[in-house]
């Protein structure tokens, strides 16, 4: 299953995109075997705690004026309060309004076996009554999913009941894991439920990221070049991304999150998605900048900005290089960012020991190959570097650790920095996703690579005083021990 | 109306995961979906020894809800014991495998001759909040893995309170706690947070009282060790939340263990000097803040919402609003809750609410006279409603998003003082 909007769900990635949880191998191996389609995921007969797509809801609640019902026991909506401290964080530096609410429907023992399309129903339609939403998100979950509740009918009734946007979100915990097809859930249902055709070609770009930390940088930026950015989905409102049809390209800060947001509107609206790498570190910013600059007609503006740029930071970032020459790292993130991290890192001088990402798609929505393997794959110059695939398998991780004792570990989800500095390693948490965005976020991520190696007390003091969780065996062991032949 | 969950307080029975991790050297083995560690097994003061991305998990997906989970659990418990060093394995399930029926008790019978004892938890999440789940914890450990003993030692005494991670303070209380227990002359045992653990956990058994410190929260844990170790327990409903209370508290417990009246009398007016010392110090602070209404409301869990209508009423004056209970209290304990609310200094009673709406919550906050400025009390979700109210306000129950809590505590004398100083921090530009 591709896309189609018509549907009321999008597929796992594990059958969308041929994704991938579990690999061992390295970096030359993982092109040439997704550029022929020849690889094959390995089962686990040992795993730890991760994430569930359920984080889509999460996602949409970054939209500052919707209200998300999640059909779910009570524990699936702890996520609430944190997701909304977050989110009205960022909605209060950009200076917007932020109304959104996230509730639960409780689902108890009775409901497992009785049913809750009810109780659903009058809870959507109560929500309405107190906070006047602009849409409504109704996700689903492990209990709701195998007690099979119809959602998408109580959609339909609702949607005749209220006047505004309703769709349901597929977020069944057990389905996948692949923790980025939320982004997918999340795309799907704002296509499905809000995106209306385009009427006019609105001069802005369609921005997708995270927590937006660079607006105020990248609207300068996209100033030289008369257009904004529309950043999405953190502090936007129903109303705003009702255009993104009318935009006049997509891009994104990662490929493997924008995918399908960025795919659909280039299929169904005709809006330019600039896929390259991403744009983070040197060669992938100018990689993408040149690109957008194509796509929007402006590319002698792009190539003086470039050139300004590039005479204010390339000297800074040089000289902070032979610091930083040959440091040995080990990364462990998304697959957007666990490669492209990467690549900033070797650009900076650092060898890179072994990439550690948590899913691998073989291709993205456009059936074509990640831009960012394909880079690897033009590349000559390419390292090649341990790869495993290994959806926050903090046991597999420690191991490598142990046995290869870089210099700096790169991580960006939470509870993936810790157990590194236990280990008396130096661990780098690169949540923001602008983290090493262009040349500035370059010469800044270079800057706090170098203190981070450079004062080793908090790894050192807490090592030298905690006892490790796995056992002596363990680390003896491959990392890669309990992964299962291949299937598929 | 249908439940609804707005403004969510609790976790659900898994969420008791939190319970077995503050236990040092018990680890939980997940049976459930990926990611309801992520939800519910976090938060902040989590990355410990068995963080939670250390925890195992069966991590279950489409194939096991179509044909079962046992084989899973089992390989996931058998390479568990081998890579993962911990003292007591406890094995928590969750909505999937507990509505497809794996028979999780079968598969956990298995591991009976491990090397190192494995047990078992039903904690759907559809079954109950993570008060509950937390008992569940204890009564499983009860039964599955203490053993009787035949020595009691003398002046040995369990100490149950609040619930490790979803109660912030849960630490620092027990850490006080154990201090009063101290300077009574008795030897204090407690199970959860740093060099306790199993360690603790195996005396239980040789103990000669058990104590719990809990309105509801417990007290079932308390009667199953009577029963089984025949250990008579001391209810004390009220967490001992400055002067007033923690006096009362040493006399009854005192009484109850046996110890001289004179020694804990002699301890009392120690505490209460140097307590009072502060007190008529920072009087002034309390007494002339301008824009402050006698009125207090809290919206937490039995146990603060009780402890701290105590204090404020008989420590430092105040007179209580409607307060409200979020933590879904069982039925047959409500009666004998709103009960306590009543026996306040000078024949005060504060009527109690047990709602987990927090719509209706913020309503009727919004529509009450409070004759001034109040106090609101409460968690994150109250925020808002403060800021609406002008009031002085203080976030004291999970979520908390907006203060981090490491260590300290609002037990006994020192904690009353504590409480003291977060209260009106928040006050003291209206009393400049």
């Amino acid at each position: 299953m591709g896309i189609d909007l018509h549907e009321s769900t999008v597929g796992m990635r594990e059958s969308r995109l041929d994704g991938i949880t579990g690999y061992d191998g390295d970096l030359f191996d993982l092109c040439n075997q997704t550029r022929c389609g020849s690889l094959k995921n390995r089962e686990r007969c040992f795993s730890q705690a991760g994430s569930c797509i359920c984080s889509a809801l999460h996602g949409l609640a970054n939209i500052t004026d919707v209200a998300i019902i999640n059909h779910a026991p009570q524990g699936c909506t702890a996520f609430a309060p944190d997701s909304l401290a977050e989110h009205a964080f960022v909605a209060k530096k950009r200076g917007v309004a932020y109304n959104t609410v996230i509730l639960g429907t409780d689902i108890d023992e009775k409901d497992t076996v009785f049913g809750a399309t009810g109780s659903l129903k009058e809870i959507v339609l109560e929500t309405y009554k107190r906070y006047k939403p602009k849409a409504i998100f109704i996700g689903t979950s492990c209990a709701s999913g195998i007690i099979g509740e119809d959602i998408d009918s109580i959609v339909d009734e609702l949607k005749k009941a209220l006047p505004i946007p309703i769709a349901s979100i597929h977020c069944e915990g057990f389905k996948t894991k692949i923790l980025a097809g939320r982004f997918d859930l999340e795309d799907h249902a704002v296509l499905t439920s809000i995106v209306k055709p385009p009427k006019k070609k609105n001069g802005m770009v369609n921005f997708k990221n995270f927590n937006e930390s660079a607006r105020e940088e990248i609207t300068e930026m996209f100033s030289n070049f008369g257009v904004k950015p529309f950043f999405f989905y953190s502090a936007c409102t129903v109303e705003e991304l009702s255009h993104l049809s009318e935009a006049l390209a997509t891009v994104c800060i990662c490929g493997s999150l924008g995918t399908y947001m960025g795919n659909a509107l280039e299929k169904e609206y005709g809006v330019p998605y600039v896929n390259t790498i991403d744009p983070l570190g040197i060669v992938g910013f100018e990689t993408w900048l040149r690109e957008l600059g194509r796509v929007i007609e402006k590319g002698e503006e792009v190539e003086a900005y470039i050139a300004r740029e590039r005479a204010i930071y390339l000297p800074k970032i040089e000289e902070v290089k032979k610091e930083l020459k040959g440091l040995r790292a080990v990364v462990n993130m998304g697959p957007g960012f666990a490669f492209q991290i990467s690549r900033v890192l070797q650009e900076l001088g650092l060898e890179i020991v072994y990439v550690i990402s948590l899913h691998h798609d073989t291709k993205f929505d456009n059936d074509q190959i990640p831009p960012f393997m394909q880079y690897y794959l033009d590349d000559e110059s390419t390292n090649n570097f341990k790869v495993s695939i290994s959806d926050q398998q903090n046991f597999e991780v420690m191991n490598i650790l142990n046995k290869f004792k870089p210099d700096i570990y790169l991580s960006r989800h939470s509870g993936t920095t810790v157990g590194a500095i236990k280990q008396g390693v130096a661990s780098l948490f690169v949540g923001d996703e602008y983290k090493t965005f262009g040349y500035k976020g370059t010469l800044d991520f270079a800057h706090t690579l170098l203190y981070t190696v450079k004062n080793r007390s908090f790894e050192k003091n807490l090592a030298a005083r905690v006892k490790l969780p796995y056992t002596d065996w363990w680390y003896k062991q491959n990392s890669t021990t309990f992964l299962k032949d291949e299937v598929k | 109306m249908a439940k609804i969950l707005d403004k969510i307080r609790n976790k659900c029975a898994m969420g008791a995961m939190s319970t077995v991790q503050a236990i040092s050297g018990a680890l939980p083995i997940l049976h459930s979906g990926p990611g309801c560690t992520d939800k519910i097994g976090g938060g902040v003061g989590s990355s410990g020894h068995f963080s939670p991305s250390v925890f195992p998990c069966t991590c279950i997906s489409e194939k096991e809800v179509i044909f079962g989970g046992d084989d899973r659990l089992r390989e996931t418990i058998e390479n568990a014991l081998k890579v993962i060093e911990a003292d007591l394995y406890v094995v928590l399930t969750g909505c999937a495998p507990e509505i497809i029926g794996d028979d999780v008790e079968e598969v956990v019978r298995s591991f009976k001759n491990s090397e190192r004892p494995v047990i078992s938890v039903s904690t759907g999440g559809f079954k109950g909040n993570n008060y509950l789940g937390h008992e569940w914890v204890i009564q499983a450990i009860i039964e599955q893995y203490l053993k009787p003993s035949d020595k009691k030692v003398k002046g040995l005494v369990n100490i149950w309170a609040s619930i490790p991670q979803h109660d912030p303070y849960w630490f620092g209380n027990l850490k006080e706690l154990e201090k009063l227990f101290a300077q009574l002359g008795l030897i204090p045992n407690t199970i959860f947070g740093y060099d306790r653990g199993i360690k603790n956990l195996n005396k239980i058994p040789e103990a000669e009282f058990n104590l719990l410190v809990s309105p509801w929260l417990g007290l079932n844990n308390v009667k199953l060790l009577k029963e089984k170790f025949g250990t008579p327990y001391l209810h004390y409903p009220t967490l001992p939340i400055g002067a007033f209370e923690t006096s009362k508290f040493l006399r009854i417990v005192g009484e109850f263990t046996g110890v001289d009246k004179q020694t804990v009398e002699d301890l009392i007016t120690k505490n209460e000097g140097e307590y009072y010392y502060f007190i008529e110090r920072f009087a002034d602070v309390f007494l002339e803040i301008r824009e402050m209404s006698k009125k207090f409301v809290i919206v937490s869990d039995s146990q603060y919402s009780l402890a701290i209508t105590k204090f404020l009423v008989n420590d430092v004056g105040l007179f209580p609003s409607k307060q409200y209970i979020t933590d879904d209290a069982p039925e047959e304990y409500r009666e004998q809750i709103k009960g306590y609310f009543k026996e306040l200094n000078y024949g005060i009673e504060a009527e109690v609410e047990f709602s987990n709406d927090g719509y209706l919550i913020d309503k009727e906050i919004r529509e009450t006279n409070f004759y001034g400025y109040p106090l609101i009390i409460g968690s994150y979700w109250e925020k808002k409603i403060a800021e609406e109210k002008g009031a002085s306000y203080l976030s004291i129950s999970w979520p908390m998003n907006e203060k981090l809590v490491i260590n300290s505590s609002y037990v006994g004398y020192d904690g009353g003082l504590k409480l003291l100083e977060d209260l009106y921090s928040s006050a003291l530009p209206r009393s400049l």
